[in-house]
């Protein structure tokens, strides 16, 4: 569903990303991990086409993201961290434009956001503004945006942030429910490592721009010698941070 | 083109859902029409045909030229980004926010015709219908500008940069005083602005003198700034981070 191949990106002089390969397999929910500033924003934004890349090959849901980036946007859903939606406008209306972009008409949109937000525990929401909504309703509302066109493959950055401890468990339900159900692949960022153990088929680590370990959370902790996917993490990533501490 | 019509319905659902600011972006050239225009009348300088032109064009400026301000706000809350995964290309990501900035610049031009009928304006039907039409590819420009100044501007220096750049343009374009009066050196300068050509060509629209010079420059001028306008917004559009 994925394959890059050597992906940077440099912004002036910073080397946000420095070389990445990654494979991901259709119907996988895959973890992207790694500490602020690693980059992981920067690697998904390239990865959905917001981002020109400046080196390196990728075939994302089977289109080459430098040759046909439209068709690449046509099979992807895209969560951006921050939200999507102003908070003064219907939600309603906002959807319904968003579904028409994909080339629905107005009934089929209407249709299929009435759908989409019930499936999400979101019913009756279409005249409210996110203004008038919780944190875990908002991130579910984020979501039904990026799944109004059936994507083969869906990003998620940081899906769960900053959201109480039922809301991410209802979250992830959701996630692991489109997965079952519509063979839905996932590639999505986070901070909370349990998150990533319990839900994610395989994680990948990224620090200071290169992957610095990849497999399924099982592989990870005995590969480590480690108890939790925390242990693995703080062995593999800041190794720069506790050099320069040691010095 | 379901997707162009699909962004504009929305934009001017929006924009027609917000009374206050549809009222309040020509506010200025309403209130030189009442409070100025009929000093104006009066002055021997020329009657309500001469400056009702010189309205519409400041109404371009205040109304389109400021309309770039809504994509501030698009892009901090994320929504731009939105739409920007979407297969929809970037003109039309562009054109659908553009149109909707001249659907609202045209109602508040015949608003602004109408209330000047009723003070006192007369000019042939052709004529100002004709002057609608250059305005509104004048106001393409300008809101493709305007985007594209939002785009490239940071955040918080949209509002007061583009709301200081208005006075100049409109002082030089001659709206309020036509430049015939003006000594040789700001005579110069205005001609180096594009709507000095846009506000003569739509006074001659107004005067029925349809065969002038000043027109078919106002025509050329108009074009030339709105398919420059849309270039550079499109340029900006398909950039990153747009």
């Amino acid at each position: 569903m994925i394959h890059a191949r050597g992906l940077t990106k440099t912004f002036g002089p910073v080397e946000a990303v420095r070389g990445i390969d990654l494979d991901v397999s259709a119907g996988e929910i895959v973890g992207f991990l790694g500490p602020n500033g690693a980059g992981k924003t920067t690697t998904l934004r390239m990865l959905t086409t917001l981002l020109r890349p400046t080196s390196g090959t990728a075939t994302v849901a089977g289109a080459d993201l430098f040759a046909d980036p439209t068709a690449v946007r046509r099979r992807i859903g895209y969560v951006a961290q921050g939200g999507a939606f102003a908070p003064f406008s219907p939600v309603g209306e906002e959807l319904v434009l968003q579904a028409r972009l994909y080339g629905l008409n107005r009934e089929q949109a209407r249709e299929r956001v009435t759908t989409l937000l019930a499936e999400l525990d979101l019913p009756e929401v279409e005249e409210r503004t996110t203004a008038t909504m919780s944190g875990g309703q908002k991130r579910r509302l984020d979501i039904a945006i990026g799944l109004l066109h059936r994507p083969e493959l869906l990003f998620l950055d940081e899906p769960t942030t900053g959201l109480d401890p039922q809301s991410r468990a209802n979250l992830w339900e959701h996630v692991r429910r489109l997965r079952e159900r519509d063979g839905l692949t996932v590639f999505l960022t986070t901070h909370y490592l349990e998150e990533a153990d319990a839900l994610c088929d395989r994680v990948l680590i990224i620090d200071h721009g290169r992957i610095v370990a990849e497999g399924t959370p099982d592989e990870l902790k005995s590969e480590h010698g480690a108890r939790t996917l925390d242990d693995v993490f703080l062995a593999v990533t800041g190794r720069e941070l506790r050099e320069a501490a040691t010095a | 083109m379901t997707a162009l019509a699909a962004l504009t319905g929305h934009y001017l659902r929006v924009a027609f859902g917000n009374r206050f600011s549809l009222v309040f972006s020509a506010l200025q050239p309403f209130l030189y029409l009442v409070l100025f225009g009929p000093l104006f009348d009066r002055s021997g300088v020329g009657s309500w045909a001469v400056l009702v032109p010189g309205l519409l064009v400041q109404l371009g400026l205040t109304s389109a030229g400021m309309s770039g301000f809504s994509i501030v706000f698009d892009q901090r809350f994320g929504v731009l980004e939105r739409l920007r995964v979407t297969p929809v290309s970037r003109v039309t990501l562009l054109l659908g926010r553009v149109l909707k900035d001249s659907v609202v610049l045209l109602v508040q031009a015949v608003a602004i015709i109408v209330a000047a009928y009723a003070l006192g304006l007369r000019a042939p039907l052709a004529g100002v219908l004709t002057a609608l039409l250059l305005t509104t590819v004048l106001s393409v420009g300008m809101a493709s500008l305007s985007y594209t100044a939002a785009l490239t501007l940071r955040q918080e220096l949209f509002a007061p940069v583009m709301s200081t750049l208005v006075v100049p343009l409109m002082l030089l374009s001659g709206a309020l005083l036509p430049m015939s009066l003006a000594p040789a050196w700001l005579d110069v300068v205005s001609r180096l602005t594009p709507f000095r050509y846009a506000v003569e060509g739509l006074r001659a629209l107004f005067a029925g003198s349809y065969a002038s010079p000043a027109l078919l420059w106002g025509v050329i001028v108009s074009l030339a700034f709105a398919v420059l306008g849309v270039t550079l917004g499109t340029r900006r559009f398909q950039k990153e981070n747009a």
